[in-house]
């Protein structure tokens, strides 16, 4: 008996009763559609966590400075004033496994452009800052270590800082006003979006390191950084390079045990492998309830398929009369289930899809649907076809063709 | 002439529980090539019981059976099948056409089973319908047919294959009067034309078109005679 004939009969029975047939699919559909869009709202996700821990820069550690004691009242993290300048060129010459490092300062305040004006972050750095954070410019240049050892008077502006004040006009070679001291704009830096805390990584100006430790913080040690930024030289050293920084400034700042350092690092891939980490436990939970449905709608198929049976005995016992073997009733049975579970995986990647492309457009919630998640849930919603079509269809096989005649 | 159907001392016992029932007490008889046997007797007598074992659908608990030269007692399930299938064309009483498929469909079934493909099959199930009367109705679904229409699709479906043997149980059951009456002249004159037929009846009237009657009681034929009617 050639397959296309079953699949003729198959199709036949399944038209039969279209209603049936159609419920039967639902929880298949259901199944499958909320597998497809979970998983392309989970991959959506992780892809734009993974973008922004990369918009961040690779292999990153930051240096903090603790907290300190001042008059009985402890400041916060990063209250402490005292990793220096000279602490970071320590670091780039001691360390083996650093790369790169750069110290910033950072500070807030008000910038004025004509009669326009926004408050923003202003951060203090050197060339190297750049080269960590892996941030171009778009137009003009970036600060050069002649910037920072002449403490110019110059800045780079953020895309939103840009657009703030000068709107869609040139901003270069022109003069802005930070904490009202002028500064040149010499370039516009690349947009970057948002950072995985949720804060405008654009919405910053940027001026020579020196430039900031002399006019725009205020603290007791001109040469005083608030935090440092070091690029290690892969990510295999990330931890070696971190140990290294820690034993190096316990040493510089004669941190002996027992007394508490005043500084912290903190490693970037520690922060990727937390949302990595969150991200799959929710995809996990969600994958779980989906194949929950799909059990659900395997039970339901297989609970279909056993009414079929019976209300087609009459027609099995003619079909084996007329010569049908045990397998070409096992074969039409089976086929049958799978593809009730096959046309509702069809049905449930389409709604899928379709649902997370409207989520996406609506939610405005990064989806991605891949190719691998449609494949896995046809061949998943086939599976359940034949693992959940396979007891009927036995049943139907095994049938005495003399009383499955006389079957009323 | 040989014996297409050849049975010797057929037994079958049926086990319910502990209580054990012998329906068949060792039957024997011989049916020639073109013969038209109409198998009698009351219900409970056995004869349907005998019907399923030749038409291998049930197996005796003793004896042997040979069909067109083959002992179909050692064979299995699968082998059974291909025998009903290639041996066998079986007409019922409640004509046992699939709804929702059009005539010719059900009569090509037993060739779909035989592996043919779908033109040789289209081209024998229609020459079989015109056989019976029936060309033009090939589209026809069976509830758009009448009964003895069904019945004729029915019979269609059991020659299509050129079985050795039609067996047909109770074949004008559910007809009226002149129906089967049309019916009966139809195996008739497939008869005449050298088909084998073994047909379960309990109409004397209807038994009247064989040549040769079998009656059965209580699992043994009581007498086997021929009707006076020449096939």
């Amino acid at each position: 008996m050639d397959f296309s004939q079953t699949l003729k009969i198959a199709l036949r029975a399944l038209r039969t009763n279209k209603m049936r047939s159609f419920l039967t699919m639902l929880g298949i559909i259901i199944g499958i559609a909320a597998v497809i869009a979970m998983m392309a709202v989970g991959t959506g996700a992780s892809y734009v966590i993974s973008q922004q821990i990369a918009s961040i820069g690779s292999n990153i550690i930051l240096v903090i400075p603790g907290s300190t004691t001042s008059g009985g009242l402890r400041t916060g993290s990063g209250g402490a004033q005292t990793l220096t300048s000279d602490d970071v060129k320590a670091i780039m010459n001691e360390c083996p496994s650093v790369s790169t490092a750069s110290g910033t300062v950072r500070s807030s305040g008000q910038i004025v452009y004509g009669n326009m004006n926004w408050s923003t972050v202003i951060m203090g750095g050197t060339p190297e800052l750049f080269e960590i954070r892996e941030w171009p410019v778009t137009s003009g240049r970036s600060i050069t270590q002649q910037d920072v050892d002449s403490a110019g008077k110059v800045c780079l502006l953020g895309q939103t800082v840009a657009d703030n004040l000068f709107g869609s006009a040139d901003p270069i070679g022109n003069i802005v006003r930070i904490k009202k001291i002028p500064f040149t704009v010499i370039g516009i830096l690349e947009g970057k979006g948002q950072s995985p805390q949720g804060t405008d990584q654009d919405d910053t100006v940027f001026v020579p390191l020196r430039t900031a430790q002399r006019n725009l913080v205020r603290s007791q040690r001109t040469d005083s950084v608030g935090a440092l930024i070091v690029k290690a030289k892969s990510e295999m050293v990330l931890d070696k390079a971190e140990e290294e920084i820690n034993s190096l400034l316990n040493q510089r700042h004669r941190i002996t045990n027992g007394k508490e350092p005043d500084f912290s690092t903190r490693n970037l891939s520690e922060i990727l492998a937390v949302a990595e980490k969150s991200s799959k436990a929710m995809s996990l939970l969600l994958g779980a309830v989906a194949s929950i449905s799909l059990i659900v709608g395997g039970i339901g198929i297989m609970n279909i398929m056993l009414v079929s049976v019976t209300e087609r005995t009459r027609e099995i016992g003619i079909r084996m009369a007329i010569g049908a073997k045990k397998n070409d009733i096992l074969l039409q049975f089976m086929t049958e289930a799978v593809l009730l579970t096959m046309l509702g995986g069809l049905i449930g990647i389409a709604l899928g899809a379709g649902g997370a492309t409207i989520v996406s457009k609506l939610l405005g919630w990064p989806t991605m649907i891949s190719i691998q998640s449609i494949t896995i849930a046809f061949f998943f919603s086939a599976a359940v076809g034949i693992f959940f079509g396979f007891y009927p269809a036995r049943k139907a096989a095994g049938l005495n063709p003399i009383d499955a005649l006389r079957y009323e | 002439m040989s014996d297409v159907i050849s049975l010797t001392d057929i037994r079958r016992v049926f086990t319910m529980g502990d209580q054990q029932f012998e329906a068949l007490k060792g039957i024997s008889y011989g049916v020639a090539a073109g013969e038209f046997v109409a198998i009698m007797g009351a219900s409970g007598s056995g004869k349907s019981t005998c019907m399923n074992i030749v038409g291998c659908l049930d197996r005796p608990t003793s004896g042997q059976y040979l069909l067109d030269g083959l002992d179909v007692g050692a064979m299995d399930p699968n082998q059974l099948a291909d025998i009903r299938n290639k041996k066998l064309g079986f007409v019922f009483q409640g004509f046992n056409l699939l709804a929702r498929t059009p005539a010719v469909e059900n009569v090509e079934l037993p060739l779909v089973y035989a592996g043919l493909n779908a033109k040789e099959r289209r081209q024998k199930a229609v020459i079989a319908m015109e056989q019976v009367g029936l060309a033009g109705k090939e589209n026809n679904h069976p509830s758009q047919l009448s009964g003895g229409q069904q019945q004729r699709v029915a019979i269609a479906r059991a020659l299509v294959n050129n079985p050795a043997v039609i067996l047909a149980d109770e074949p004008t059951g559910n007809l009226d009067s002149t129906t089967s009456e049309e019916i009966m002249v139809l195996f008739t004159a497939l008869n005449k034309k050298g088909i084998t037929i073994i047909m379960v009846t309990h109409e004397h009237d209807v038994a009247a078109y064989a040549g040769r009657q079998i009656t059965f009681k209580d699992g043994k034929i009581i007498s086997d005679r021929p009707t006076g009617r020449t096939a």
